[in-house]
């Protein structure tokens, strides 16, 4: 645990979001508790036993096969889909109570990206829930609108139809309209999906300073080998969790081989640096 | 001009507003006024129909409001209500029952339309000398517009602006991204068929006029042209339905000019705005395009050159462009 706190330091003395000054002052959300969550589809179990914690400052991964219930984990959270058994809590609440209060980054295909809007009306939509039915946006939606773009290094954009954007824009736009509610946990469909590697290093930094100013993200991937070196921690899950901890304490191959079905000799184990132990 | 329209057997526009206050055709300007304000209710909701890519819903409502009107007709009650009725029941059905994964929302939808129309050609024909009020229902008619009709579909229209403008937010919300609404706590559900009433009503108001098979076109067409025109929602929106209005307006015009079924003109007319807006819109449109290509093109070749010279020597003749493009 020190070392992750160490860790964790040192990155946020390099990362550029953060002043000495305000580290101090970074409140470090509560973060999300997930205890024996237990999800059903269609009369099908897929989750079972699901433990997961994410503290504030802390940028986790959630990496496993196709089906392995990475989004639907993620919709247990936002309170999309029923639970059959075991507790979420959101900043020290049940997630029932919170959900409001949770940014939620869908995969970019689920935005209808030719509507006729400008980014600032987007990120401004991302309050519809807290605006109140037949009101129209306050003082306070705009500066939280405002401050998102800020955040998300969007502001050059805002008044630039969404269609006009380039990929890595696209996630921008949607990060900012998560934190259009200031969430303190933020969660992440497959934000990389479909983008270059430059484009996923630079998103990497604006995650890496969002977790340093105090908010925790957990975020689904299936760019392994990025993962290792993305993340503060990984959680393998296939149904279950296979495997979490920090990226050097996941060498082994057999988990790996476990979770994602690898063979012994995948060239992909030898990618992510993990060796038969 | 006029001499040349005289000899084409085509009433001048001035000749034509003189019939508008002509008494013995009083049943014309109250045609103009329920035309011009179906055009406008289906210009703005038609927007949301266009931008959340259910155009089929459109044609589904269009058609399940049938039954309603030809039930109504039996029973000599109020056309309008009565398609208002089955228009929202079928609304409500689809929304229903395209909530279940397994089953496509056209799915259900070709299911629900084609029984609805059936059930109105049942229930028209068991009236005595059906086929001529069958044909006023599928092709619209101008005469026949009672005056309570005109306070209906008024009352109509700002019921419908009024809940577009109270929803307009939690629209578009669910429209840009249906998870992420849900995520915020907006009721999906309710919000669909809330829309899917509107177009419903719509629909009924402007089914008098332009008639049941080309009603859709009222919905789609101006709120399509709009969208090449803009990228803003707010433009859009006020664009799509005076598109609307200025095609019914001359297409009236134009059909009682040449005698002309009403319905077919107004929508033969707003086609052709949409075909001509598709070719020289200046951002979306073909022209649009070319221009765009073209001063990339001489960026590159003649840095030297201002990047707003070649269109401005392309607007100064209107007729130039679509020459060049030929």
């Amino acid at each position: 645990m020190t070392e992750t706190t160490d860790t964790w330091n040192g990155r946020a003395d390099t990362g550029p979001a953060v002043e000495t000054s305000a580290e101090e002052a970074v409140h470090l959300s509560d973060g999300l508790q997930v205890e024996g969550l237990a999800v059903d589809l269609g009369g099908r179990p897929v989750l079972r036993g699901v433990d997961l914690s994410v503290a504030g400052g802390e940028l986790v991964g959630l990496i496993g096969p196709n089906g392995a219930g990475k989004t639907t984990l993620i919709r247990s959270v936002l309170g999309l889909t029923p639970v059959r058994e075991g507790h979420i809590t959101v900043e020290g609440q049940a997630n029932t109570r919170a959900r409001r209060g949770i940014g939620y980054v869908p995969q970019r295909h689920e935005f209808a990206w030719d509507f006729p809007i400008s980014v600032h009306d987007v990120v401004l939509s991302g309050r519809v829930g807290t605006i109140g039915w037949f009101r129209r946006a306050g003082v306070e939606d705009y500066r939280a609108t405002r401050e998102a773009l800020d955040l998300a290094d969007m502001t050059h954009l805002k008044d630039r139809p969404v269609g006009q954007l380039s990929g890595g824009q696209r996630q921008r736009v949607l990060v900012a309209r998560a934190l259009a509610l200031r969430p303190q946990v933020l969660l992440l469909d497959e934000p990389f999906t479909g983008l270059d590697i430059p484009t996923q290093e630079l998103l990497t930094d604006l995650f890496r300073d969002l977790a340093s100013q105090g908010r925790a993200l957990l975020m689904t991937t299936h760019d392994l080998a990025g993962a290792m070196h993305t993340f503060d921690r990984l959680y393998l899950i296939n149904a279950s969790v296979v495997a979490s901890g920090r990226p050097g304490d996941l060498r082994d191959a057999e988990i790996w081989t476990r979770a994602f079905g690898f063979r012994e000799d995948s060239p992909l184990l030898n990618a992510l640096g993990v060796k038969d132990v | 001009m006029s001499d040349v329209l005289f000899s084409l057997g085509m009433l001048t526009f001035g000749e034509f507003l003189q019939d508008l206050t002509n008494p013995l055709l009083s049943f014309l300007p109250k045609a103009l006024v329920v035309a011009v304000m179906a055009a406008i209710i289906c210009g703005v909701i038609g927007s949301y129909v266009v931008l959340r890519g259910m155009v089929f819903v459109g044609h589904a409502v269009a058609h399940s409001v049938f039954p309603g009107i030809a039930l109504a007709f039996i029973l000599q009650g109020s056309l309008v209500l009565g398609g208002m009725i089955a228009g929202v029941v079928t609304a409500v059905l689809v929304a229903v029952f395209s909530q279940n994964r397994r089953l496509k929302e056209d799915a259900v939808i070709g299911i629900f339309f084609v029984a609805a129309f059936a059930l109105g050609i049942v229930i028209i024909s068991t009236a005595p000398g059906y086929s001529g009020s069958l044909e006023s229902f599928l092709f619209g008619s101008i005469t026949g517009i009672p005056d309570s009709d005109i306070y209906v579909v008024a009352g109509a229209g700002f019921l419908l602006l009024g809940v577009a403008f109270l929803l307009h937010k939690e629209f578009v919300a669910v429209s840009l991204d249906r998870e992420m609404a849900r995520s915020a706590g907006l009721p999906i559900l309710a919000l669909d068929i809330v829309l899917y009433v509107m177009v419903s009503v719509a629909v009924v108001v402007s089914v008098q006029v332009i008639g049941n098979i080309l009603v859709v076109a009222l919905l789609v067409v101006p709120a399509a042209t709009a969208r090449l025109l803009t990228d803003r929602l707010g433009w859009m929106m006020f664009l799509s339905p005076t598109i609307g209005a200025l095609c019914a307006f001359f297409g009236l015009y134009l059909s009682w000019a040449i005698d002309l079924p009403t319905g077919g003109t107004i929508v033969l007319l707003a086609t052709a705005v949409f075909l001509l807006t598709w070719v020289l819109a200046p951002k979306h449109g073909l022209l649009g395009k070319w221009l765009a290509s073209r001063s990339v093109d001489d960026n590159d070749d003649e840095p030297h050159l201002e990047d707003a010279a070649p269109p401005q020597t392309l607007r100064a003749g209107e007729d130039e462009p679509a020459a060049t493009l030929r």
